[in-house]
């Protein structure tokens, strides 16, 4: 496993709320816009490719174990 | 509008009145006279090979297709006899650069350093670059090259191929140890072997327009995304011989080719384009493109080679080049095949090698092509983030994707012997060797491709240092560099480029690919490294 996951941040509250308080007043699709660019900025400071596919494929499991979700409700 | 820049005449060939038992028997039958066919039948006949090749039209030049030829292809038209004429002919360019909006974002320079015999590419018309390999043929009397022989049937046999060819006169056969098929994206050939030909298949539709006029645009390589002049869309400029510029616009995917296509039509956004009106139409073409490839490029006897074998997005220039590399692999491994001095399963390292080429040029292809077309919101949304942050970041200029021009492939393949000294530089064995400039013993300037192709474009063993030479297999040249009577590294670029110390030593295959490299060589290291490379273990 390439990818860290232990908690990285001296005041982990002080980073989610940077993220947060980056979209406030933005519009749905600028709020996407800023999430875009700001992936790719990360990405790229991380440089490691590895890194990366272990980052999607953490983030993907909450996309498709949140629509199962779904689908099992509307069962 | 293009004419048919040459017109061939159909002859009646002597195999044409034979018949049953004493049908014309060939060791070579090549499909298809394109770059691909004809270079492949270039290099069989300088190998000693006879090859007959065939073609189902009577001319060539018809538009000016692929215009871009790499460096690679250059090197190995060198090794057929051409490469001057092409490059005399061709325009000569390395820089491209890359516009968003009205504004540059960034240029690249795809061969930065000097001392390389041939430049990063020329661009040329393919009507230029077949013609020339036709003039090449008629130097020699082991091409039988046969204009309007068409192939309508192919049957394998245990160790040959029964070829029935329609002429103007009616059909004859022919009997092929090997056929190659070069006959393009169209390929009937791979039809008649029941092969599918299944890929991805991109929707948007492009618009080639090659215009004549004088300009003073310097002659790079020039890539819009969404530029004034076409909204929404992107957009190329590049020179070629003669005054004719290639343009190339993205349409929309439900534009109607037929009206598209009429230069009435085309005329106005060519004008947007220029500023002006002052340019004539030689071609215009709309196309839409696949990236596909076989699933196996030899079926029995039939080995598949260029178009027929492999298609992809022509951002990159990845089609015909990738088709050259296809033919100089081939060529050396079939005739060897063809002499006995190796197995026939030594082919298969042809589809080994050249199909790991076909998948990394259609994944660099369809990589530029998606950044171009993107399909869905959000990938637009991620190349809208990547065209904005390259304005002011160098990381987000390099993920800016306006094609990925090709260059030749590393091979992971059995014929490579593994590495077992310390490098720390260098082409590794299935890599292509680099060029570097070179004098003779009279101080005369040279290059290492050159010393390559003057040692006979077989195997060679590049050698670098004072000690006393190598004991070399039979039939195995020698490039020596350095030490008495070899060449002299005037400025050590090549000992900088093969990461090479006293007693280094290449052995490169005859396409010019490096096979094995050794610190030290030993003739029993030696003897072991040229069997694998000859499929002979």
């Amino acid at each position: 496993m390439a990818l860290s996951t232990r908690s990285n941040f001296a005041k982990p509250d002080d980073a989610f709320r940077a993220v947060v308080e980056a979209h406030r007043g933005l519009s749905e699709a600028q709020s996407a816009d800023l999430d875009a660019a700001l992936v790719l900025v990360l990405a790229n400071h991380i440089g490691d490719i590895d890194v990366l596919h272990e980052a999607i494929a953490l983030a993907k499991r909450r996309v498709l174990d949140s629509s199962q979700q779904q689908q099992q409700q509307q069962q | 509008m293009a004419q048919a820049k040459t017109q061939f005449g159909y002859r009646r060939h002597p195999d044409q009145d034979r018949s049953g038992a004493s049908v014309a028997e060939h060791p070579v039958v090549i499909v298809g006279a394109g770059p691909v066919g004809l270079s492949l039948a270039i290099d069989l006949a300088q190998r000693g090979q006879r090859v007959v090749l065939l073609d189902d039209a009577d001319r060539i030049g018809e538009g000016s297709r692929a215009i871009c030829f790499s460096k690679r292809s250059l090197e190995f038209w060198d090794r057929l006899g051409v490469g001057d004429r092409m490059v005399d002919k061709g325009v000569v360019w390395s820089v491209g650069k890359i516009f968003h909006g009205a504004s540059q974002l960034y240029q690249f320079n795809l061969l930065p350093e000097e001392g390389h015999k041939r430049p990063a590419f020329i661009n040329l018309q393919q009507f230029y670059a077949e013609a020339y390999l036709v003039d090449r043929t008629a130097q020699l009397p082991e091409v039988d090259l046969r204009w309007r022989n068409k192939v309508t049937a192919l049957e394998q046999r245990n160790d040959r191929v029964a070829l029935t060819i329609a002429t103007p006169d009616g059909p004859y056969q022919m009997h092929a140890s090997f056929v190659v098929a070069c006959d393009g994206a169209r390929s009937s050939l791979r039809q008649m072997v029941g092969a599918e030909f299944a890929g991805q298949v991109f929707e948007d539709q492009f618009l080639i327009a090659d215009v004549k006029m004088t300009a003073e645009f310097p002659t790079e390589r020039w890539f819009w995304f969404d530029p004034p002049f076409h909204a929404g869309r992107s957009a190329l400029l590049h020179k070629q011989p003669d005054d004719i510029w290639r343009i190339d616009l993205q349409l929309n995917p439900d534009a109607d080719p037929a009206v598209e296509k009429q230069p009435a039509n085309v005329r106005p956004r060519i004008e947007r384009m220029l500023g002006h009106d002052k340019f004539d139409f030689e071609w215009i073409s709309l196309y839409k493109f696949q990236c596909r490839r076989m699933a196996k490029f030899l079926h029995g006897r039939v080995i598949f080679a260029g178009d027929s074998a492999h298609q992809v997005s022509p951002f990159g220039a990845r089609g015909a080049n990738s088709g050259l590399e296809d033919a100089e692999n081939l060529s050396w491994k079939l005739d060897r095949v063809l002499r006995g001095a190796s197995p026939e399963r030594l082919l298969e390292s042809y589809h080994i090698e050249r199909s790991a080429a076909a998948d990394e040029n259609i994944r660099e292809s369809t990589r530029s092509t998606d950044f171009m077309a993107p399909v869905t919101k959000q990938e637009a949304r991620l190349r809208q983030a990547v065209l904005s942050l390259a304005k002011e970041t160098e990381f987000g200029k390099r993920m800016v994707n306006g094609g990925r021009l090709s260059v030749p492939s590393v091979y992971d393949t059995p014929l490579s012997t593994e590495d077992r000294d310390e490098w720390r530089g260098g082409p590794r064995p299935g890599a292509s060797m680099p060029d570097a400039p070179m004098a003779d013993r009279n101080g005369g300037s040279t290059f290492l491709t050159d010393a390559f192709i003057k040692q006979g474009t077989r195997f060679a063993l590049l050698e670098f240092g004072n000690g006393a030479a190598a004991d070399v297999p039979e039939g195995v040249g020698a490039i020596r560099v350095g030490g008495d009577g070899g060449l002299v590294d005037p400025e050590g670029l090549a000992a900088k480029r093969y990461d090479a110390v006293s007693g280094t030593s290449y052995l490169l295959r005859p396409d010019g690919y490096v096979a094995a490299r050794f610190r030290k060589a030993s003739r029993p290291a030696l003897d072991a490294a040229l069997a694998r490379a000859s499929g002979l273990n």
